[in-house]
């Protein structure tokens, strides 16, 4: 399926004038199975889209709250392996688009070539690896092309024109816009411009852009819908959430929280 | 798509910010706008002769440059005392640069073509604090807001340049996550950055960090190595032998090396080897790590084998770090330079014997260098048949570190009494 599940998936989404909802999970937090009941209820709660991020020691581009769920997760056992096997998992239970997450290293020491396969194999559909730009990590790009894997990029607020093309060249399934110069989990993020944005960018493009970084809940993921872009991502709040409940209420709170983004975003769309 | 055909064009030997097969941009797309445009402002800018001659009057007549090269006799003659295998030893004299430390250099150069860029704020990481002291002090002088990243464990175990950065009107933001140390201190600098791209300059410390930094810092640095030369060819009638620095990101000694890469020179870098190798608390990236991507660049790093890093271990908070300069990791892959490690333990005892005999309190981080000495020299006269001559980066001051220095001198002192 690969690439061809994720462009299904959002065809069949513009179709119904809905606005994909893409939930983003730290795999291995707060461990690995309760990882895999929260993602098993996002996407049973109505997330369309499932990113699996993979735990890394050195999270960059990741706030607080991501960061320090990357650090309990490598803690109880967390790592890429860990999130091949829950994709694998899932697989069996759902059929919707899976993604994974992740900084480059893991997949440097996982081998590049390698984490192609096991991703293929486990049933997942795309690798969004934030720190590898464009210019860097061809043959890793060439051995996903080859598998029908989709390499999702990043495109920011920063992303001049000059660079628009570079980013585009041979991107499938969608591309993931960054809301705001900062870290995941931001609370600042200028969500109605990243809205404008992406809707601009999809018309350059012919793909689908999801905006990520700063939506929290409903009403800032309307805000972003309301101006057109496909898709919104929602992270460091489902984290957050999982981390504030009490064990054994935790694929519950996901659950909850993804009813009510899915919940306004319908209500927006008036498909509800 | 045409990406699903693909390529069978190996990708270019000499890439643009690498070395061999190491260096490259390794961030988000946040930040490479703006890698981009430092790239731009280095060539356009940091290498036109305006800038060379305000950065080259601030070196005179601020920093103090050039900077001694001291001949140390009674040093070598303590490491060896026979003269069989030290026969001369130099020290480029670093330390006696204003605040204390090589960082100057780069830290000034950063700051003003900052200044240039019009960028309203600097940032920066600090392990040992003398970066954190230097990027404050250039600054002040010019100007600027500062804030400076500081592990907290490092926070702690060199206070005196704590308050440095303070009195030099600098805030200090300890980071209390992962290992609080250097390396976290710089995810700490880099999600500023990331969040403060437009207006802020990031002034890192090492030759280390995405394209250009290892070239910016080097550059900036090189002045170390130009000045030995030209002072050694000068007093001494040749060139050393080999020239020795300490490495953590490898500032110092890639500032050394620069000027004898191209000749008949080897060239030595010491590793904290921490509580040794065999232990694993070390911060030898170099000599017992492997190829991965920290902190923007691909070079060698200490990370387990699902990609994680490893904390480093080092008695020394400027060596605590578990990456190197990508050009170093190069230099090591291809032959040119070779490098050696140094224990917590060896470098204590180097600094003591310094102080001694030469009466020059070295920072810790110098100390590992000092302390490979003897190994060195031994290496070097044996392949040529005669006694080394050895050129040293003596990268520091060690007023920082008097804490550290001073409990170890009173627990020898109590084992020689017990």
């Amino acid at each position: 399926m690969t690439i061809e599940r994720i462009d299904t998936c959002f065809s069949k989404l513009a179709a119904e004038g809905k606005t994909a909802l893409i939930a983003y999970l730290t795999i291995g937090y707060p461990s690995i199975e309760e990882s895999f009941e929260c993602a098993l209820a996002a996407l049973e709660a109505g997330a369309d889209v499932l990113e699996l991020g993979v735990p890394f020691s050195d999270p960059t581009a990741d706030g607080p709250v991501i960061a320090a769920a990357m650090y309990d997760a490598i803690r109880g056992g967390g790592n890429l392996r860990a999130a091949l096997e829950v994709a694998r998992r899932l697989r069996e239970r759902s059929d919707k688009p899976m993604v994974l997450f992740t900084y480059y290293n893991p997949v440097l020491a996982f081998g590049e070539e390698e984490l192609v396969a096991a991703a293929t194999a486990a049933g997942l559909d795309g690798i969004l690896v934030v720190d590898l730009p464009p210019e860097e990590g061809r043959g890793f790009r060439d051995a996903a092309a080859r598998a029908q894997l989709a390499i999702v990029p990043l495109a920011a607020p920063t992303t001049g024109a000059d660079r628009e093309p570079r980013i585009l060249e041979g991107a499938r399934g969608f591309v993931y816009y960054v809301s705001v110069t900062g870290v995941t989990g931001t609370g600042e993020a200028p969500l109605a411009e990243a809205g404008r944005q992406a809707r601009a960018l999809q018309d350059r493009s012919g793909l689908p852009v999801v905006v990520g970084f700063g939506i929290d809940g409903p009403t800032k993921a309307r805000e972003v819908a309301a101006q057109g872009a496909r898709g919104v991502v929602v992270g460091t709040a489902l984290v957050r959430a999982i981390g504030a409940a009490a064990p054994g209420e935790r694929a519950r709170s996901v659950a909850d929280l993804i009813a009510a983004l899915r919940a306004g975003l319908d209500r927006r769309d008036g498909v509800a | 798509m045409t990406q699903s055909e693909p390529t069978t064009t190996p990708e270019p030997r000499r890439r643009p910010g690498y070395y061999g097969d190491f260096g490259g941009r390794f961030v988000a797309e946040t930040l490479i706008p703006a890698l981009t445009e430092l790239e731009r402002a280095f060539e356009d800018v940091v290498r036109a002769p305006a800038f060379q001659a305000e950065w080259r009057q601030l070196l005179e007549h601020y920093v103090g440059r050039p900077t001694p090269l001291t001949r140390a006799d009674r040093l070598a003659r303590a490491i060896d005392p026979e003269g069989r295998t030290l026969g001369e030893l130099w020290l480029k004299r670093e330390d006696l640069c204003h605040t204390g430390a090589h960082k100057i250099n780069n830290a000034l150069g950063q700051v003003l073509l900052a200044k240039k860029l019009g960028k309203a704020r600097i940032i920066a990481e600090t392990g040992a604090g003398q970066h954190g002291v230097a990027t404050a002090t250039a600054a002040a002088v010019m100007g600027l807001p500062c804030e400076v990243y500081m592990g907290a464990v490092d926070v702690e175990r060199q206070a005196p340049n704590v308050a440095r950065m303070e009195m030099l009107g600098a805030r200090v933001i300890a980071v209390e996550s992962g290992s609080r140390t250097l390396k976290d201190a710089m995810n700490e600098a880099l999600r500023d950055w990331v969040t403060n791209v437009r207006t802020t300059h990031y002034c890192v410390g090492s030759a280390a960090g995405p394209h250009p930094y290892p070239e910016l810092v080097k550059e900036l640095q090189r002045v170390i190595g130009d000045e030995a030369k030209e002072q050694l060819l000068a007093r001494s009638g040749s060139l050393p032998d080999a020239v020795v620095a300490c490495v953590g990101g490898g500032s110092n000694a890639i500032g050394m090396f620069g000027a004898f890469l191209d000749e008949d020179v080897r060239l030595f870098g010491v590793e904290a080897a921490g509580e040794g190798i065999a232990t694993g608390r070390h911060a030898a990236a170099i000599t017992a790590g492997s190829v991965g991507v920290l902190h923007g660049s691909r070079t060698l790093i200490l990370a387990d084998e699902d990609g994680q890093i490893i904390e480093a271990h080092s008695i020394s908070a400027g060596l605590d770090y578990p990456g190197v300069g990508p050009e170093h990791a190069a230099l090591k892959t291809s032959g040119r330079a070779e490098y050696v490690v140094a224990s917590d333990r060896e470098a204590l005892e180097a600094a003591e014997l310094v102080a001694r005999t030469e009466g020059i309190i070295v920072a810790l981080e110098t100390a590992h260098a000092f302390a490979a000495l003897g190994q060195i020299a031994e290496r070097v006269s044996k392949e040529q048949g005669r006694p080394a001559r050895l050129a040293l980066c003596l990268s520091g001051r060690g007023d920082k570190d008097l804490a550290t220095l001073r409990r170890h001198h009173e627990s020898l002192t109590r084992e020689t009494s017990a």
